[in-house]
């Protein structure tokens, strides 16, 4: 033990006496805690004037030992230096901070559900009053065609579109294999292997290639529209744009949504052809079925209706992701913690969505018989 | 871990030395040869117009930004040096309150000044650090019902005071003030400035404040140095500042807002 460490004992001249010397700071507070559990709890007075540092820390804990022992308020001598903090920090702890108890019970249990419950029911009434809202705004431009943001609606075009083409591209050219594959395999013991032509055809035209870029886009564009639009919500940018008069929606909202409903489908044409295209060199490499014959049986035996009834689930597929995203992304409360949570709520609600429409629309279009 | 006391010493020494300080954004340089001292135990004012590079120098002596060259110490340290233990021991003796506070948004009030004392002293007892943290949160004048707060939840005026508490959560021997009262009101910017004197004097502070508000300059400052011309042109007590013959100085303090602070000195010290 050096001299700087914290001790008490009683004093030279009085036994009721604490006398406390050493070090009572943050970095000895420990040592500081197993002292007081064992001083005594009569004492008549506390002589802190041997203390050679004296921090806030170990202030509260020599008043806290004066509170326990009974000693009144200006009752601990420390040196004239320490005195000021020592008086300050006595005056502060003389009442016990409020400790709240924390509930992690059924009842809390309960209450988040109702919270979580509400916010559902709040935040599909608040997409469908957004997705009306953005309507009407919509047609109110097209009206106007001036007030039509055309330089932004391009560079959106190019983020959301043109920027995706690779990664569509490979992964409707990677499902595509995948699928002619697992065709190959099951067909071939009924010796039908010329049929993965119309497996692969019918599932890329009518569904994959919808829904794999859909699905893609909504990771992709739906995260970054919330991001956006989050981050200038946080930076009052919004509020500044409505005192400004102008419309948010038809600054931030159409654009993007323009955008997207005109790439979508593009990509969507863009997934088909890179799908078959898999199909086709998985037919080439390991069925012996020759791209010549693969384009031929296409054509032959795969009406058009196939790819009419993918395609004309992209833009609804789109308008769903562009306003989630940007609502979403309007939502945003000025926290960091906030713009996550709406990005990953942005991206769960748009691909959910879009694979319950998938199916209902699947649904739909098999009882037309198109 | 009690070696830190080489740093607790006599009044008089010098806390911050600055020597030949040169910063530049590329082509535009924002100090050229500066020079500051500021001593331990007082309360100094860093004042310059908008883009003197008030904050910058602020930010190279907190070793966020490391300058083209120079030589910065902190207790006589060097806070661009390699060895790790100098810098954490700089570190911890150094509490910074930012313009807007700088609360982790995702924490409490309370949770965001436990945040350095976890970090830190790990090893101490939940019940202290609670109890440490309450004692800091008083302590700059806030109500116990604000620690369980969010920092959203709380007005400008709170948010600093809790910026203040998490600042001073490990104790620091040096505090950093960026423009403190900045879009306080009056009222509460004098609060805040009588809060920066108590707290200063009851726990020994050395405080680094850059403000803009000349209340605050002419209440609680014990020196001024003035950021121009790249370099700190003076670093006197207020009274020796206002008499500088330099055309910024002369109508920084002699313009309309100027007299109206000193005149409301006068004032309160008849």
């Amino acid at each position: 033990m050096t001299n700087t460490d914290p001790q008490i004992g009683p004093h030279r001249d009085d036994p009721d006496i604490i006398n406390a010397t050493g070090e009572w700071t943050l970095q000895t507070a420990q040592a500081c805690i197993a002292l007081l559990e064992k001083a005594p709890s009569q004492v008549k007075d506390i002589d802190g004037r041997e203390i050679l540092r004296l921090d806030s820390t170990g202030a509260m804990l020599l008043s806290q030992l004066a509170t326990r022992t009974g000693l009144a308020l200006k009752e601990i001598d420390v040196r004239p230096e320490h005195q000021a903090l020592m008086n300050a920090v006595r005056q502060l702890s003389e009442t016990p901070p409020v400790t709240r108890q924390k509930d992690y019970g059924f009842r809390k249990m309960l209450e988040r559900l109702g919270f979580a419950m509400e916010d559902y029911a709040k935040e599909t009434l608040a997409l469908v009053g957004f997705g009306g809202l953005t309507l009407q705004t919509a047609v109110k431009t097209l009206l106007q065609p001036r007030r039509f943001r055309v330089t932004s609606t391009f560079h959106h075009m190019e983020q959301v579109g043109v920027d995706a083409v690779p990664l569509v591209l490979l992964l409707s050219f990677m499902v595509g294999a995948v699928i002619a594959f697992l065709g190959a395999t099951v067909l071939r013991e009924f010796g039908a292997e010329i049929y993965v032509v119309e497996l692969v055809g019918i599932a890329f035209l009518r569904e994959f290639a919808v829904l794999l870029t859909a699905i893609l886009l909504a990771g992709r564009t739906a995260s970054a529209f919330t991001a956006q639009i989050g981050a200038m919500q946080s930076g009052e940018e919004i509020d500044a744009i409505r005192t400004l008069g102008l419309n948010p929606i038809e600054l931030l909202v159409l654009p993007r949504l323009f955008a997207l409903v005109l790439m979508l489908p593009l990509l969507t044409f863009l997934a088909m052809m890179a799908g078959l295209a898999g199909g086709m060199a998985v037919c080439y490499a390991s069925l012996d079925i020759s791209p010549e014959l693969f384009t031929v049986r296409l054509q032959e035996s795969i009406s058009i209706t196939h790819f009419w009834v993918g395609i004309s689930k992209a833009p609804l597929f789109a308008l769903i992701i562009a306003l989630i995203g940007c609502l979403e992304g309007f939502q945003v409360q000025g926290t960091a913690e906030s713009v996550g949570e709406r990005t990953t709520s942005s991206v769960v609600q748009s691909i959910s969505l879009v694979i319950l429409i998938d199916a209902l629309a699947a649904l739909f279009f098999m009882e037309m018989d198109w | 871990m009690s070696k830190v006391d080489d740093i607790a010493i006599a009044p008089d020494q010098i806390a911050i030395t600055v020597r030949g300080l040169r910063n530049s954004f590329g082509e535009q340089v924002v100090h050229d040869n500066l020079d500051l001292d500021v001593k331990r135990g007082e309360i100094i004012g860093v004042v310059g117009g908008s883009g003197t590079g008030k904050s910058v120098l602020m930010r190279s002596i907190l070793a966020l930004r490391r300058p083209q060259a120079g030589r910065i110490e902190v207790f006589g340290l060097d806070v661009y040096s390699e060895d790790s233990k100098a810098r954490h021991k700089i570190e911890t003796n150094t509490g910074v309150l930012y313009q807007n506070g700088a609360l982790f948004s995702s924490l409490t009030v309370e949770e965001n000044v436990a945040v350095p004392l976890k970090e830190h002293y790990g090893e101490l007892p939940d019940a202290l650090v609670h109890e440490l943290c309450m004692l800091k949160i008083r302590l700059s004048g806030l109500s116990d019902e604000a620690s369980s707060k969010y920092p959203s939840q709380l007005s400008g005026g709170m948010r600093k005071r809790a910026g203040i508490a998490r600042a001073l959560a490990l104790d620091p021997a040096l505090l950093f003030l960026d423009e403190p009262t900045a879009g306080l009101d009056p009222i509460g910017a004098a609060a805040f400035d009588q809060l920066i004197r108590t707290l200063q004097q009851a726990l020994g502070l050395t405080v680094f404040l850059i403000t803009h508000d000349l209340d605050t300059l002419y209440t609680i400052c014990d020196r001024v140095a003035v950021i121009a011309d790249k370099k700190v042109l003076i670093n006197a007590p207020i009274k020796d500042v206002e008499k500088f013959d330099h055309p910024w100085v002369q109508e920084y303090f002699h313009g309309p807002r100027g007299r109206a602070a000193q005149g409301a000195q006068h004032l309160l010290e008849k």
